[in-house]
């Protein structure tokens, strides 16, 4: 950490773990050079709640609730992860219908997440009205969130074999209305920022990060794409029944911040015509699989990984035979990607140093787990 | 000129103005007043848990087979009860639920046969000591008691 030699004209300075935009509790250990920013040492932990040692004392439908609380931004998808990788590992598959439900909540959550992500990111960066735009129409997922499963952040909404509730009524009208409502707003939150002069010198050619380094990192989702992969879970090893829909992975080149904004504004698209496509042809049928009442896998192991709206997150879940898992390792892509901030923040200035960790897109819920 | 034109008669002002009065109608307005207007939850909320009775004679639905308390996952449930000698029955003595470790996950709502606990729509749960949080079976029979202030 610190406690290197440093060089006569070196600063360090401390940044977080309250600094607002850390986005929650990261402190980041900065070593300058007058403005330049010569190394970065990120500091984690302070939100450690244990969460894959609580694992190995709870029965596997108890988990479940607390793989909400890693990453809270993107609970849904959090909870897909972890029901999936349990199916496997018994050899349950979901009903037709359960998927569907699945994917529309799950897309509903990758549309709120990078709409929490942009307007943070836009306000750190210094463009404060997108915020307030951005948390109206998030607010319109989770009032869908609220009334299908009756929480909002914290959510819970599957359960292992399937779904809990059946979809109330009304619920198709509700996304349809809000797929109609949104991609327009999409339209507006670009004409506030993609051709902006400011938002543009902000973010062009701050933090690259090409593809081979994006590979030695081990960093995926949006910010692999921004670098030139077409990588996307959802097509490259389709869960859920990712692979009855008709939809595209946007990339781009640069992999620069600017790149990364495009890559998220574009899935956002994807991401309603992947709910158009759901809601349009939502199988009837049961929506629990059948499940034994206590859920008890045989011995083995399973990972399950899926294409979270950060990157890819995967379950691995070890079963011996009794109720409560023995052990669960997560790959959260939030922890992951924030390796990369040492390479990309090397040689940049204090101000940019924000826009990155900004563009990483973390959540420390889920670094810290 | 033309430019001129726009500044004397403060076209952009105008302009400005119309962005500004076109987001004022009132299905554009998505403040809520909170404690004058109380938000209306969704049916299906998870909120405080109520732990039902029988509308008609006032005895409890509990059966007392400790179904939720096993399914907690912060096991903050805790069920006591008394069999009865003469019917053979269980009988509800006593019924805690420790707010203040529950995460509302509602695994105790799908865990109930006959559908005694239930998390309801009241969300203002706030308490001034954390003893206040443990609710007991009175509690959660009548519910939490907000104050409600009137605008």
């Amino acid at each position: 950490m610190t406690q290197n030699f440093l060089e006569a004209d070196e600063l360090v300075l401390n940044m977080g773990p309250q600094h607002p935009s850390t986005h929650g509790v990261l402190r980041v250990v900065l070593k300058l050079d007058g403005e330049r920013v010569t190394g970065t040492d990120c500091v984690i932990g302070y939100l450690h709640r244990g969460v894959e040692k609580i694992a190995e004392n709870r029965t596997y439908p108890m988990f479940a609730p607390y793989v909400d609380r890693m990453d809270y931004v993107a609970s849904v998808s959090n909870g897909l992860g972890y029901v999936l990788a349990v199916e496997k590992l018994m050899g349950v598959e979901a009903t037709p219908r359960a998927s569907a439900v699945r994917v529309i909540l799950t897309e509903l959550n990758r549309i709120g997440s990078h709409l929490l992500w942009l307007g943070t990111h836009a306000l750190d960066v210094g463009a404060i009205t997108p915020l307030f735009y951005t948390m109206r129409e998030r607010e319109g997922t989770l009032k869908i969130f609220e009334n299908y499963c009756g929480a909002r952040l914290t959510t819970h909404a599957f359960r292992i074999g399937g779904l809990q509730y059946e979809l109330y009524d009304g619920f198709e009208q509700e996304v349809i209305q809000f797929c109609d409502e949104f991609e327009p707003r999409v339209d507006e939150y670009e004409t506030l920022l993609t051709g902006n002069r400011i938002w543009r010198d902000r973010l062009t050619g701050i933090g690259i990060l090409n593809a081979a380094d994006c590979k030695d990192y081990g960093v995926t989702g949006p910010m692999l794409r921004a670098a030139g992969v077409k990588w996307d879970l959802r097509k490259a090893q389709p869960y859920s029944g990712y692979e009855q829909y008709d939809f595209e992975i946007p990339v781009r080149e640069n992999g620069d911040t600017f790149d990364r904004y495009m890559i998220r504004m574009q899935e956002m698209r994807q991401s309603v015509r992947i709910l158009r496509q759901a809601v349009a042809n939502l199988p009837s049928g049961p929506i629990m699989a059948k499940v034994p009442k206590v859920i008890k896998p045989a011995v083995g192991e399973a990972y399950v990984s899926i294409e979270a709206p950060k990157g890819e997150l995967g379950y691995y879940i070890v079963s011996d035979g009794t109720n409560t898992p023995y052990r669960v390792r997560v790959r959260p892509p939030s922890f992951v990607n924030l390796q990369s901030l040492e390479k990309m923040s090397k040689g940049a200035l204090i101000a940019d140093v924000v826009a990155i960790i900004g563009t990483i897109d973390i959540v420390l819920g889920e670094v810290d787990r | 000129m033309k430019r001129l034109l726009r500044t004397v008669f403060l076209v952009d002002l105008f302009q400005g103005l119309w962005v500004t009065f076109r987001s004022q109608a009132p299905k554009n307005i998505v403040t809520e007043q909170y404690p004058a207007e109380r938000p209306k939850v969704a049916e299906r909320y998870r909120g405080a848990p109520r732990l039902n009775i029988n509308p008609d004679d006032g005895e409890t639905l509990c059966i007392c087979c400790d179904l939720c308390a096993i399914a907690c996952p912060e096991q903050l449930i805790v069920v006591s009860n008394v069999r009865n000698p003469e019917t053979r029955r269980k009988e509800l003595t006593e019924f805690t639920y420790d707010l203040s470790r529950c995460m509302f996950c509602g695994l105790c709502e799908d865990a109930c046969p006959v559908d005694a606990l239930e998390l309801t729509q009241d969300f203002e749960l706030a308490q001034y000591t954390r003893e206040g949080l443990i609710w007991d079976r009175q509690v959660l029979e009548e519910g939490p008691k907000p104050t409600q202030y009137k605008s």
